[in-house]
C-alpha cells in the first residue's frame, strides 16, 4: 500500500507530466497528445515507485525496462525522463526539430532511458517478450514493464507475443493497455471493438486484471498483486481518458494527433494548477 | 569433390560459437527441423526459442533479445524471413540499431516443391533498402561456416541466404573469408563472371570451362557478400576485362546485377549481362527443371559472355 503521501506525490509527478507534455506539443504546434496525456499517469508511477532506474547511470544493468509500445506517445516519456533528469529539460524544445534526440516514436538509438525504439504499431510487445527472456536467461531479476494502445492491440501481432509470453512464463513482463476507448477513426467499439478484452488475455495465459488508469493507489495494487504472479505475464487494462487532464482535447475522438499550439497549452497547463 | 549439408553446417557452427559465445541464441519459428537446428536445441535447450508459426514475432523478440544482450540467430523460409516480416526487421531491429541475424532458408529455385508461395527472388532486393544491413548468400559449406562467424562477429544485423541441401565443396577447409570481400575463384582476361550463391557459383565455375574450350578466358568471383559490395574488386575486374556477366538464383532487377550494374554505371561504364529471374513469380517443379527454365545455367552464362566479348571486341 502507498501512503497518502505517497500518492499525492505521484500525483504531482503526472501534473507534471502532462505541463511538460503540453508545452512540449504546444511549443511545437502538433502532436499525438491525447495518448500522451492518457499515460501520464501510470509513467508518473512507474517512474516515481515501481522502476528500478538511475538516471545518472541510464544503461545500470539492473535497471527495470520499459517498452512504449504506443510508440507515439514518446512526448509523455520525454517529459517523465527529463523531469527524472536523463536528460535536461531544455531538451524538450527539440521535439520533432531537425538533428533532435526526441523524434515524435521511440527511438533507443537517440534517446537517453529510451529502452526501445517503437512507433510501427503492434512491434512493442514481442520485443519486451525477447528482453523478459534475455534477462531470465541472465538470471537477472529486473522487470519489464510494457504499455500498448487499445487501437494497437488489433494488431496481430500482440497476439502472438501473447501466446509467446504465457508459454514461456515470463513472469516479469508486466504490459499494461492504454484502454482509453479511442482511436483515430472513431471509438474503439465503432472501429473494431476489443470486446472481452479482460477475458482475451486471461485465455491467452495471462494475469489479467482492470483497474482506472488514474487511480495511483488502484494501479500500484495492481502491479504488487501482478510481482507476486509466479510462471504467468502479467496484463493490467487501465480504464483511461484520452486526452485527461486537458479541457481543450479530453476525450475527443479527434485528440489522437491534434493542432494546438502554445496560448492553448499555456491555459491547459494553468489549468492543472 | 565432398558434399556436406548445408543445414548441418549451419547448425554445427552455431553450435561451436555457442560453446565461445554465451550470447549466441537460435530463434525459430516451427522450422527447426527444416533449419537443422534441433541439434542446438538439443544442446543448449535454454538458449533455443521457437515461437511457433509466428514469424513477426520471432523477429521482435530477437530484436529484443538482442536489446538484453544476446546474438540470436533468426531462420525461417527466405519467403517469410522477407516479405512477411520486412517491417519487424527494418523497425524492431535494424532501425533500432540491434544486432539480429536473419536468416531465410531455401533461397529462390531451391523451395522447389513448395512453390511460387515459397520461392523468393525478390528478398536481395528488399534488404538492400535497410540501411546498413549486411546481405550475404554463401557457395558452400566451408563458405558457410566461415561467414557464420564473420556474421556472429560483426555488430549490427545481417541477412544470409541459406541453401539448406547438400553442396558439394567449392573452397578447402580453413579457407579464410571476410564479409564484404569477393573470392576470386578463377583468373581470366576476356570476361568477368561475378556470381551469388550454392546454385550460381558452380554454374559459374562450369561456364568457364566451357568458355575456355571456345578459347576465352573467364574470371570467376565468388560474391558472398552482396551487400556492401565489394566494389573495388568489381571496378578492378572491369577494367581487367572489359565486361561482366552476373549470375545469381534471383530477380536480377534488385539483386545482385542491379547492384553491379548500378556501382559501375556510375564509376566505369561496363558491357554486363545479368543470368537470373527476368521480372518473374516463382513456381512449383523440381530444382533442376526451375535451374533450366529460368536459365540459371552454365550453358547459358557461357551464352552471355559470348556475346559480350563478341561485343567488345
Amino acid at each position: 500500500m502507498l501512503t497518502p503521501q505517497a500518492i499525492e506525490k505521484v500525483q504531482d509527478f503526472a501534473k507534471e507530466i502532462r505541463k511538460k507534455t503540453l508545452y512540449t506539443i504546444g511549443n511545437l504546434g502538433v502532436g499525438h497528445i491525447g495518448g500522451a496525456l492518457s499515460i501520464a499517469d501510470i509513467l508518473a508511477l512507474l517512474y516515481s515507485q515501481e522502476m528500478k532506474v538511475d538516471p545518472k547511470n541510464p544503461q545500470w544493468e539492473e535497471r527495470d525496462l520499459l517498452v512504449l509500445s504506443k510508440g507515439h506517445a514518446g512526448p509523455a516519456l520525454y517529459s517523465t525522463l527529463a523531469l527524472k533528469g536523463f536528460f535536461p529539460l531544455s531538451e524538450l524544445d527539440t521535439l520533432n526539430q531537425g538533428g533532435t534526440n526526441l523524434p515524435s516514436h521511440c527511438d533507443r538509438t537517440k534517446t537517453i532511458g529510451i529502452d526501445m525504439s517503437t512507433g510501427s504499431l503492434g512491434q512493442g510487445l514481442s520485443a519486451a517478450c525477447g528482453l523478459a527472456l534475455s534477462n531470465r536467461i541472465d538470471k537477472n531479476p529486473k522487470y519489464v514493464y510494457a504499455i500498448i494502445g487499445d487501437g494497437e492491440s488489433q494488431e496481430g501481432q500482440n497476439w502472438e507475443a501473447a501466446m509467446f509470453a504465457a508459454q514461456y512464463k515470463l513472469d516479469h513482463l508486466i504490459a499494461f493497455t492504454d484502454y482509453n476507448k479511442l482511436q483515430i477513426d472513431g471509438t474503439i467499439d465503432e472501429i473494431m471493438s476489443l470486446g472481452d478484452i479482460e477475458g482475451k488475455w486471461s485465455t491467452f495465459g495471462w494475469y489479467t486484471q482492470r483497474v482506472d488508469g488514474h487511480d495511483i493507489s488502484a494501479m500500484h495494487q495492481a502491479i504488487e498483486n501482478a510481482k507476486k504472479q509466479t510462471g504467468k505475464p502479467s496484463m493490467i487494462i487501465l480504464d483511461t481518458i484520452k486526452g485527461k487532464g486537458a479541457a481543450f482535447c479530453e476525450g475527443l475522438a479527434s485528440n489522437h494527433n491534434m493542432n494546438f499550439d502554445l496560448t492553448v497549452a499555456n491555459k491547459a497547463i494553468a489549468e492543472l494548477g | 569433390m565432398e558434399s556436406k549439408e548445408m543445414r548441418a553446417v549451419y547448425c554445427d557452427t552455431l553450435i561451436d560459437l555457442a560453446k565461445e559465445n554465451p550470447a549466441i541464441m537460435v530463434v525459430e519459428a516451427d522450422l527447426m527441423k527444416a533449419s537443422g537446428t534441433m541439434r542446438f536445441k538439443d544442446v543448449f535447450p535454454e538458449r533455443s526459442v521457437d515461437v511457433g508459426v509466428a514469424e513477426s514475432n520471432m523477429v521482435g523478440v530477437s530484436a529484443g533479445l538482442s536489446a538484453g544482450g544476446k546474438i540470436p540467430f533468426a531462420a525461417t523460409f527466405g519467403c517469410f524471413a522477407s516479405r512477411r516480416v520486412f517491417d519487424q526487421f527494418f523497425i524492431s531491429a535494424n532501425y533500432a540499431g540491434l544486432n539480429v541475424k536473419l536468416v531465410g532458408t531455401d533461397p529462390g529455385i531451391s523451395a522447389g516443391f513448395n512453390g511460387g508461395t515459397h520461392m523468393p527472388f525478390e528478398d536481395i532486393g528488399m534488404m538492400k533498402l535497410i540501411p546498413g544491413l549486411t546481405i550475404l548468400e554463401p557457395s558452400d559449406p566451408v563458405s558457410l561456416e566461415a561467414l557464420v562467424k564473420e556474421c556472429a562477429a560483426h555488430q549490427g544485423c545481417t541477412y544470409m541466404r541459406l541453401h539448406r541441401k547438400p553442396i558439394k565443396m567449392i573452397y578447402q577447409p580453413g579457407e579464410k573469408f571476410e564479409l564484404g570481400k569477393g573470392k576470386v575463384l578463377l583468373d581470366g582476361n576476356d570476361v568477368t563472371i561475378i556470381a551469388l550463391g550454392a546454385i550460381l557459383v558452380p554454374e559459374a565455375l562450369k561456364a568457364a570451362s566451357i568458355l575456355s574450350e571456345q578459347g576465352i578466358s573467364a574470371a570467376v568471383i565468388d560474391m558472398h557478400t552482396v551487400k556492401p559490395l565489394d566494389e573495388e574488386l568489381v571496378l578492378a575486374y572491369a577494367k581487367k576485362t572489359g565486361c561482366i556477366v552476373t549470375a545469381e538464383n534471383h530477380q536480377v532487377s534488385g539483386g545482385l546485377g542491379a547492384s553491379v550494374a548500378n556501382y559501375l554505371s556510375l564509376v566505369h561504364p561496363t558491357r554486363i549481362a545479368m543470368v537470373g529471374v527476368q521480372d518473374e513469380f516463382g513456381q512449383v517443379a523440381t530444382p533442376d527443371w526451375l535451374q533450366q527454365y529460368y536459365k540459371m545455367t552454365a550453358e547459358e552464362i557461357a551464352k552471355q559472355a559470348t556475346s559480350l566479348v563478341k561485343a567488345k571486341n
